[in-house]
């Protein structure tokens, strides 16, 4: 189990904020975190790693408490047993692939760990490489091997995939999955993009100016049981026309636009640049393979 | 052709530099990291010899350490150490003129490596010490060599403060730029030519090297 309670008063855009977040998790867990900018998404990643100062805190990692302000015990970031991701790779140039890697080794750990990670990641052929050859994507894959090498129970993954093209982000995402199952980890990850979330974690937390607003299963909490969808998916709208008595939506679903007839009641709150779901029920889709494996 | 101007002159510039190198690292890297708010105060004090008269020094070094002064008195009784008009002096006051020329360069590149680098290390369980010698100094080599080169150079080019604390003994503190000075005094042109010669081509070399290393031309070199 996880234990996290923090709160902390953050200096904002808009002023100052206080941070206040208070939850559980169980081992095994994928959880989603979400939030504007600023809400204190990353400033939860920091403070539970213990790179930044809580004002009144408690972390509990499956019986070792990592933080606890009020018995003034905290322990140092080397000896929290965390997996870190940064929203850069912050590989260190000076090392080769294999290199930064092995850095994180312990003292007296097999450096089996290191090939094994290398395979899994699919980073064979570059161990040898510098970072500075390497592409975004690849990038993405050394820091999260090296993260794992010290096989931490909890993993932190900050936006891993902000900067990368859908093709890629859908095979780091894979990736990810991969290692959390292989390794049984417990993983945190900021994201911003709901089918992501969905995608991946079995729970999500909605982060607003410091406090979590909402906390559930994520198709639950992001379609806000109303509607039971048998599929679904999250876009963005990108125009509203008028035909006739009915109104056309054009909507961006990863990289499709799709257009989507509606009535006046359907378009009364949206806007262009909105984001919306868009499900379909009691009627069965065609299935069409498009491709192997 | 006497060598030993040119002799002392880099035996000078190689002891300051290591000095200045087992100095300037801590310094720099305890400047780019600390929160204290007497910050400036230090900076400033690391800057001095790059606006305060070579003269001024040398004259406050004089007083000090002179052997009718308490502490230049007290460091002869106790340890032997005389400073004034003597090697060790003109390395100590070559090592505190010196100083911004090695801590500058350094600091701005521990400045200019992201945060996350050091973070990075300690949450992959190392210690302070580990990541400065195996993460953040290997990532600011230019920096360094750009430090070392610009503090050799500039001990090599020193005048005024080694007149002041060192005088001008042949064979023992009578370093290049002022065995320049006295020749020509002594209107003894070829001699003074020889010297001037010498520590231009080598101070151009030496900077060159410098925009070379910043320019990235010598990148295949540095890994």
């Amino acid at each position: 189990m996880i234990y996290v309670n923090l709160e902390k008063e953050l200096n904002a855009v808009n002023g100052k904020m206080l941070l206040q977040v208070d939850f559980t998790l169980q081992p095994g867990d994928f959880l989603s975190i979400h939030g504007q900018s600023g809400a204190g998404k990353t400033s939860i990643f920091r403070m539970m790693a213990g790179v930044m100062a809580t004002s009144i805190g408690y972390v509990e990692v499956s019986g070792t408490i990592w933080l606890d302000t009020k018995q003034k015990r905290s322990l140092k970031p080397q000896d929290r047993r965390i997996g870190y991701v940064f929203q850069e790779p912050a590989l260190f140039p000076n090392m080769t692939v294999r290199k930064n890697l092995e850095y994180a080794l312990e003292k007296g750990q097999d450096p089996a760990i290191i090939d094994r990670l290398l395979a899994i990641m699919e980073l064979g052929d570059l161990y040898k490489q510098f970072p500075e050859v390497l592409s975004g994507g690849q990038k993405q894959r050394v820091a999260l091997a090296r993260a794992l090498v010290r096989q931490p129970e909890v993993l932190l993954l900050d936006e891993p995939f902000s900067a990368l093209d859908d093709a890629m982000r859908s095979k780091l995402q894979d990736h990810v999955l991969a290692v959390h199952q292989e390794f049984q980890l417990t993983t945190l990850m900021i994201t911003h993009d709901i089918s992501e979330s969905i995608k991946m974690s079995n729970r999500v937390m909605i982060l607003d100016n410091g406090k979590i607003t909402k906390e559930g299963n994520p198709i639950d909490v992001f379609s806000e049981k109303k509607l039971s969808g048998k599929f679904q998916f999250t876009g963005q709208v990108l125009e509203i026309k008028k035909e006739g008595f009915l109104y056309l939506i054009l909507i961006l679903i990863g990289t499709n636009i799709v257009k989507i007839v509606a009535e006046e009641d359907d378009i009364k709150n949206l806007d262009i640049g909105d984001k919306i779901l868009v499900a379909s029920k009691a009627f069965n889709p065609i299935i069409h393979k498009i491709s192997d494996k | 052709m006497d060598w030993t101007p040119l002799f002392i002159t880099f035996k000078l510039a190689l002891i300051t530099t290591g000095i200045l190198m087992l100095i300037g690292v801590p310094l720099a890297y305890w400047l780019s990291h600390t929160t204290w708010r007497s910050k400036p105060i230090f900076e400033t004090l690391v800057s001095m010899p790059l606006v305060l008269p070579p003269t001024v020094l040398g004259f406050y070094m004089l007083i000090a350490f002179s052997p009718n002064g308490a502490l230049g008195s007290w460091l002869i009784e106790t340890i032997g150490l005389k400073l004034v008009f003597s090697f060790e002096g003109l390395v100590l006051a070559s090592v505190i003129y010196s100083l911004p020329f090695m801590v500058h360069p350094i600091q701005s590149g521990f400045s200019n490596l992201p945060p996350s680098l050091s973070e990075a290390s300690y949450l992959l369980g190392k210690s302070k010490v580990e990541t400065i010698f195996k993460v953040l100094i290997p990532n600011i080599k230019p920096s360094l060599i750009s430090g070392i080169v610009l503090a050799f150079a500039h001990t090599i080019g020193e005048f005024g403060v080694v007149l002041m604390i060192g005088g001008n003994i042949p064979g023992k503190t009578q370093v290049a730029s002022i065995a320049i000075y006295e020749e020509v005094e002594l209107l003894n042109y070829d001699a003074a030519n020889f010297y001037a010669l010498v520590l231009f081509v080598l101070s151009f070399g030496i900077l060159l090297s410098v925009y070379l290393i910043n320019g990235g031309h010598l990148k295949g070199i540095l890994r």
